[in-house]
């Protein structure tokens, strides 16, 4: 459909837009118009009937005021007033037939509209993986939860769900309303305080999807991403034995240095590392960080060098968020990054 | 004192009585004390137009900012401030009051045959109200107290907890200003199109902008309290420690949105259709004939403003409300389409069996049927929830409302600023500036806003201050930026346009355009009393349709401003009042209505020591006048007439 | 004309003469340097001194309590570095009550800045190295507003907390004992 949609407007003529709608991306970058899920195809269908629908009607419609707007050659000295009651007939049935057809193009769209909607918005009882998330200002705090407590995996900013299954997500907000939105997936939904929310979707194609935050939420609205990592079934599960364990036990003196500084400056207040006596809730769960691609909510990639600058100074990366500055020396910032690239 | 007659006075010996008993009072206390439509309704027109100016520097700096990723122009507070005040000033600084007030203002006592609009002191006090609302949202700008939470600045962000100080306070001070305001001036309008029309004209013989301004009335009427409510509320929140919005002590957050879009949708519909009524007012005089489907049409206007309270939702789908009630506005939101797509058609019918007259009012006029039909379309796809889902709060949606209120205010605000301009102040506007404006703007605005409905389907989420080069967003941001120069370089030669006409322009005469409505049949500029006669009307066009010896009603007095009061419906005279003349009151009492209101911000106190002013104030305006009413004086009075 | 050309000048003026002038009570500032400050030191605990008394110092200021910014994010780092906990929200519990006007250490900015730095006997840990200094100056910003130390455009108003007690106008009306002399039921 892409790429019908893409000749035909290249057809038109109109070849920036064609650029701008079919570029060479790989699965992964985001777009509403490359979906990987069921319920993605079903809105990019609906978008390109509708679309379709809009422009056969301003096409006509530019027609026809290019028709009306044949240039006269009266001056305007001509202060004549037309009457022309023949001609206000035939328009009388112009307009008439014109309302006629818009109501019913505007039908065919709210039929289509509603039956699309129902299989999007519908949350099932019985899901293959349930994913809490929690929108906080500016970062995403991600739970799937277990019937037995030692089994709920936490972590933050990157969602794994296996292809092809039908997952749920049950959302809230830990303080303003936010918006989980990741295009190639399917719409957005807002995080509302006070209220629980759930969306339901499927991917079948695998791959890596950005999301951003989709409702103003304060300073680093810009800077509140996520990602839906989409890997396969057994992918899936590793990924998920992995999350549970503990944070690994750090071998190398080095490394151990490293969670020393951890332990002994402000890092404990807001993050918990699962197997220390790290235990906040304050910021983000950061057991298996080194797991993770990317890091402060999708802005950095997670490189030794970027993370030291995020840990170093975050405000000059995302200023106003709520991770403070640390007054590091060299040697322990370097220990602190080897432990923390340890965490896998 | 013997009651001066009209009859047997020459036209110019009753032209110099009516100066001396209308004319616009002197200096800078007469300045602040006039009362006249004509005075008032310039004031909002070039007030708003100065804010339109001011919020498109803010957009020309947040286009700067993100021309390129990760640019460092402005940081995250400067941009949110600048991005809120950038809407709060478009939609309640310059749409409302230039759609609705200035051109309402100016127009409907003129239209109507009146020689000043109904309640004038409160029209002049609405003036006042607004400047005060517009100055306290932008010095708190410069006092880095601007609203940084949107346009609408929703809760909780906006509350006491996520918004300290005193920024979201000031934004919804300012919408208790803007707010008062519009009712004010809503007020006005409707009693003068009720009460004060030309005899002849009865409803169905009333120009279709005299209908719009009826019906955008009492929109504003109805749609205003949702506004002040939500503001109100935000206030006590803040400020009191009410708990309105706070879940965990049972508020709501969506109570919220809901009374905010019950105000906000109906108000774009308030901004367009003074668009619509402007397009088929100039589409009849640009075509040499009557509009076609003059009734569709007023049905039309009614039905939008009336079906505009039933489509608010349509900006909460993405907050998980039960689809059957999302559907329930989906189809509220695609029948909304109807009366505005017969509107469309009937200009189109109009044209087609007209005489086009390819004027610089009817180029804007065009970009108007072209942009506003993209917005529209795009409207459709918006309605329905899946799509809606995907592109709410993205740039698509950006493009969609600006296409619409670009499209369908600033654009036929363009065309009726070059077809009123001869009449408002004597002198045309330069054609070939206003082609090259037009065309400036036109192409820069596409390019802009064309653009980003690829951002939004690309994935970019609105308001965010920068983003990431690996987004691939980075080259549609650029040419976006780059429309923006080509729209600030077109009204830059705008402005060049009015300087220059207004102090070397071409001379108007009466009717260079040939209309028919009857403003046209007073001098340009208008005289301070508009008519020397009070006019008589027998059509739709009242100047097409004046026979040689058309009536015109003599007898209304020339020392005191008296006006002539018709019945609503068939518009036959029914008695004659005096209206107030100058009076500096109005004034004073905005000035201490807003102290008021400002100081509340601050303290409570402000609330019962600011009532004195308020008070001393309105008592004053309202201190009766005294015996130059007509009662007892009623046989000496020389009777209304029709003459000639 | 000339009065609107005379006016709007005016008016200019006034407007680009605030410009330079921004309230402080809206500063934001972002971006701190986590500098160690020497304040600790020269703190006064208590009135009482070995010796003659000590020339008076003059109180410290605290820059953030001009900002409501800085202030709000007072009120944020006290719930979610648990000082709630013990002094709940301002009633106290395990630790003393912070609303009201006994303070044990003194009130100044610098005393309500060394208590949290260094701690205190019977239970109020240091937060030394744990808290940077300029959010320990933001929290002490925000204890001195919850006992009305603070303007009130600068302290913060309510949060979106629940509230500790229901409100007055939900509790069911309670017959006072003792005030008529009627002796309280036996159970």
């Amino acid at each position: 459909m892409n790429g019908l949609a893409s000749a035909a407007i290249k057809m038109a003529g109109l070849r920036g837009a064609a650029w701008a709608l079919d570029p060479r991306i790989e699965p992964g970058r985001h777009a509403a118009l490359r979906p990987a899920g069921p319920e993605s195809a079903r809105i990019e269908w609906l978008y390109w009937v509708i679309f379709w629908i809009c422009l056969v009607v301003f096409v006509l419609m530019m027609i026809g005021f290019a028709r009306a707007a044949r240039i006269s050659s009266t001056s305007v000295s001509d202060r004549a007033i037309l009457e022309d009651p023949q001609g206000d007939r035939r328009s009388a049935w112009g307009v008439g037939i014109g309302l006629g057809i818009t109501t019913l193009a505007l039908f065919v769209v709210l039929v289509f509209s509603i039956a699309e909607g129902r299989p999007i918005e519908g949350v099932a009882t019985q899901n293959d993986v349930t994913i809490e998330v929690t929108g906080h200002q500016w970062w995403w705090e991600v739970a799937y939860p277990n019937s037995e407590a030692d089994l709920r995996i936490t972590t933050a900013n990157e969602i794994h769900v296996p292809v092809g299954e039908r997952i749920a997500v049950v959302m809230k907000s830990g303080d303003v309303i936010h918006s989980f939105w990741a295009p190639n997936i399917t719409g957005k939904r807002d995080l509302i305080p006070g209220y629980a929310s759930a969306i339901s979707f499927q991917v079948d194609t695998p791959g890596t999807y950005h999301g951003q935050c989709a409702e103003f939420c304060g300073l680093q609205h810009a800077h509140m991403g996520f990602s839906v990592v989409a890997e396969s079934k057994r992918e899936f599960e590793a990924w998920q034995r992995q999350q549970l364990q503990s944070a690994i036990e750090p071998s190398e003196p080095e490394t151990k240095r490293g969670r020393q500084v951890f332990l002994t400056h402000a890092c404990v207040m807001c993050h918990t590392i699962r197997g220390t006596t790290a235990a906040s809730q304050m910021g983000p769960d950061l057991t298996h960080v080194a797991s993770r691609n990317r890091i402060a909510a999708e802005t950095l990639p997670n490189t030794p060098g970027a993370l030291a600058g995020w840990i170093l100074d975050p405000q000059s990366i995302k200023p106003g968020n709520h991770m403070a500055a640390n007054a590091l020396a060299g040697d322990e910032l370097e220990a602190l990054i080897t432990y923390l690239e340890s965490l896998k | 004192m013997p009651v001066q007659t009209t009859a047997r006075l020459t036209d110019s010996e009753l032209h110099e009585r009516l100066e001396r008993t209308w004319g616009h009072p002197k200096g800078v206390w007469g300045w602040f004390s006039n009362v006249h439509h004509t005075a008032i309704g310039i004031r909002f027109m070039v007030t708003a137009f100065i804010f339109f100016l001011l919020g498109g520097i803010l957009a020309a700096v947040m286009r700067t900012q993100l021309a390129f990723p990760e640019n460092n122009v402005l940081g995250p507070d400067r941009y949110n401030q600048f991005f809120s005040v950038h809407g709060s000033t478009m939609i309640f600084l310059f749409a409302v009051p230039m759609m609705f007030q200035g051109f309402g203002v100016y127009l409907v006592p003129l239209m109507c045959g009146a020689r000043n609009i109904a309640f004038p002191r409160l029209n002049a006090f609405s003036y006042y109200i607004y400047v005060g609302g517009g100055l306290l949202l932008w010095i708190g700008l410069l006092l880095n107290v601007g609203v940084d939470t949107g346009w609408f600045s929703y809760v909780p962000l906006s509350g006491p907890q996520f918004t300290p100080g005193k920024r979201a306070d000031f934004w919804a001070q300012m919408i208790t200003f803007t707010e008062v305001s519009a009712l004010g001036v809503a007020v006005c309008i409707a009693t003068t199109i009720l009460r004060y029309r030309a005899p002849g004209m009865t409803l169905n013989r009333m120009p279709i902008l005299l209908w719009e301004k009826l019906v955008v009335s009492i929109a504003v009427i109805f749609a205003m309290p949702a506004v002040m409510v939500a503001s109100s509320l935000l206030l006590l929140d803040r400020l009191v420690g009410t708990q309105f919005f706070n879940p965990a002590e049972g508020g709501d957050v969506l109570l919220y949105q809901h009374l905010f879009w019950f105000f906000a949708h109906p108000d774009v519909y308030i901004i367009f259709l003074p668009g619509t009524s402007i397009v088929s007012t100039l589409v009849a005089v640009y075509t040499r004939r009557h509009i076609f489907g003059y009734t569709p049409i007023v049905i039309s206007m009614i039905a939008t403003a009336f079906l505009g309270f039933s489509v608010w939702v349509h900006h909460m789908f993405a907050t998980g409300l039960p689809p059957l009630g999302e559907n329930f506005f989906t189809t509220a939101t695609l029948m909304i389409v109807i009366p505005t797509a017969a509107q469309f058609f009937c200009w189109l019918a109009t044209m087609w069996n007209g005489k086009l007259q390819f004027k610089l009012p009817m180029l804007w006029l065009f970009g108007f049927l072209f942009v506003f039909l993209i917005g529209g379309l795009s409207g459709v796809m918006l309605a329905s929830v899946p799509v809606d889902l995907q592109v709410h709060d993205t740039y698509f949606l950006i493009a969609h409302l600006h296409y619409v209120l670009i499209g369908g205010a600033v654009f036929p605000m363009f065309a009726g600023i070059y077809h009123w301009f001869p009449k408002i102040t004597g002198k045309f506007l330069n054609e070939a500036l206003g082609k090259i404006q037009f065309w400036l703007f036109f192409v820069g605005f596409n390019v802009t806003f064309f653009t980003m409905h690829f951002l939004g389907l690309r994935g970019m989420p609105r308001r965010i201050y920068t983003y990431a080069p690996e987004l691939h967003w980075s080259g549609l941001n650029l040419l976006a930026s780059s429309g923006a120069v080509f729209m600030a370089v077109g009204t830059l030669v705008f402005l060049w346009n009015v300087g220059s006409s207004l102090y070397g322009g071409a001379i108007a005469d009466i009717n260079p355009w040939a209309a028919g409505s009857l403003e046209w049949g007073v001098p340009s500029p208008p005289p301070s009393y508009n008519f020397l006669y009070i006019p008589t009307v027998n059509g739709r066009e009242a100047l097409w349709s004046a026979v040689a010896n058309q009536p015109v009603v003599t007898g209304l007095r020339t020392d005191i401003q008296e006006m002539l009061v018709t019945h609503s419906l068939d518009s036959e005279p029914q008695y004659r009042e005096e209206t107030a003349g100058a009076s500096i009151w109005p004034f004073l009492t905005a000035v201490a209505v807003s102290a008021a209101f400002v100081g509340s911000i601050f303290t409570a106190w402000a609330v019962p020591i600011g009532a004195v002013p308020v008070t001393i104030a309105l008592i004053a305006w309202l201190w009766p006048r005294g015996s130059s009413s007509t009662s007892k004086r009623a046989t000496a009075l020389e009777p209304l007439a029709y003459e000639r | 004309m000339r009065t609107q050309s005379a006016l709007l000048a005016g008016l200019i003026g006034v407007v680009v003469a605030g410009v330079g002038v921004s309230c402080r009570r809206e500063d934001r500032i972002l971006r701190q340097p986590p500098t160690a400050s020497a304040t600790l030191n020269t703190v006064q605990m208590s009135g009482l001194n070995a010796g003659a008394n000590p020339a008076p110092q003059p109180p410290v200021p605290n820059i953030y309590e001009e900002s409501a910014y800085a202030t709000s994010e007072g009120q944020r780092l006290y719930e979610q570095y648990n000082c709630v906990g013990c002094h709940a929200h301002g009633g106290g519990g395990m630790g003393p009550a912070l609303m009201d006007e006994n303070w044990i250490y003194g009130s100044d900015p610098a005393n309500v800045f060394a208590t949290i730095m260094q701690g205190r006997p019977n239970g109020m840990p240091s937060f030394r190295n744990r808290i940077p200094e300029y959010q320990v100056w933001e929290i002490t910003a925000y204890v001195r507003s919850l006992s009305g130390l603070l303007p009130k455009d600068v302290a913060p108003s309510r949060s979106d907390e629940m509230n500790v007690k229901p409100s007055e106008s939900s509790t069911p009306r309670q017959t006072p004992t003792g005030i008529t002399g009627t002796p309280e039921p036996k159970r």
